[in-house]
């Protein structure tokens, strides 16, 4: 896949971003657990076809960034009571995310 | 599929049979060819990740080429790995990481082969996320608590190999008997390797 043909990366590592509290009808690939939290952009993957129009045989095109985001497990999880430290990074497409 | 009605995998086994004889009746395919295909996934096992781990545990170069591309870095050592995007997460004194895919069952099959039925179970997939040290505990692993744990869900299109701590005692030790030490757990994330001597 060129880079012609994919969404520019608006994300750099280190940014804090808030992933959509959204709730679309059809093939996500956005977890349910994180919509509405903070996360930091560990990396970026790469650009790749939209799973969501893949899903019913469209193009996906133009590709969208896909990048890593890091969650801080108590962040993500107000009653965890494992470390604090502990973390759960998601593959997360850039259409569903924001600066936070 | 693991909260669908008891005859579900008994469904989805039927529909697959259905496609694969219309497949075959339209000429698409042949059963040779769908044969070979299985064969050569019941042929690929952890052992091709154990032999980039004991690599990586002897070559420093190759373990930073292996954790900057973990594809480039299979393909080096002859291991094939079709579309394939693999990245390597690296267990330190300080950092240990656990692999799952919560939303379906995304798995490095080219490197690790069939995964284990756990994987995929809703269990594995709901609870390592949740609380994942409690899980990892019900493997026998129990994490020193200065040691970051870090759960990595396969959402999308990369998938993830852990590179395990080399274990103690193994100084010295050549690539296949080092190759030998590696699970498939630990290179999941829900195991450790036990030192040696």
């Amino acid at each position: 896949m060129s880079a012609l043909d994919a969404v520019p990366a608006r994300f750099r590592v280190g940014d804090r971003v808030r992933v959509r509290r959204a709730d679309p009808p059809g093939h996500v690939r956005t977890p349910w657990y994180c919509r509405g939290h903070v996360g930091t952009i560990e990396r970026l993957c790469g650009a790749f076809a939209n799973p969501e129009e893949l899903a019913y045989n469209r193009p996906g095109r133009p590709a969208q960034p896909l990048y890593r985001v890091r969650f801080v497990a108590a962040e993500l999880w107000p009653d965890y009571r494992e470390r604090a430290a502990d973390a759960v990074e998601v593959e997360i497409f850039q259409h569903w995310l924001e600066a936070a | 599929m693991s909260a669908a009605p008891s005859d579900s995998a008994g469904y989805y086994r039927r529909m697959q049979a259905a496609v694969e004889e219309l497949l075959i009746l339209k000429g698409i395919v042949t059963p040779a060819e769908v044969q070979r295909q299985v064969d050569a996934m019941d042929a690929r096992s952890y052992k091709r990740g154990a032999q980039m781990v004991a690599r990586a545990w002897c070559d420093p170069a190759y373990k930073a080429r292996m954790l900057a591309g973990g594809s480039a870095a299979a393909e080096e050592l002859g291991l094939e790995v079709g579309p394939l995007r693999l990245i390597v997460v690296e267990n330190t004194a300080r950092v240990h990481n656990v692999i799952v895919c919560t939303l379906c069952s995304c798995y490095p099959r080219m490197l690790l082969g069939i995964p284990p039925e756990w994987y995929k179970s809703r269990a594995y997939r709901s609870r390592v996320v949740r609380a994942p040290r409690a899980v990892l505990a019900e493997f026998g692993t129990v994490l020193p608590d200065d040691v970051e744990l870090r759960v990595h869900d396969s959402t999308a299109d990369m998938r993830y190999m852990v590179l395990p701590l080399r274990p103690r005692g193994t100084d010295g030790w050549d690539e296949a008997r080092l190759a030998a030490l590696v699970t498939r757990d630990s290179l999941i994330g829900v195991a450790r390797l036990p030192d040696q001597g």
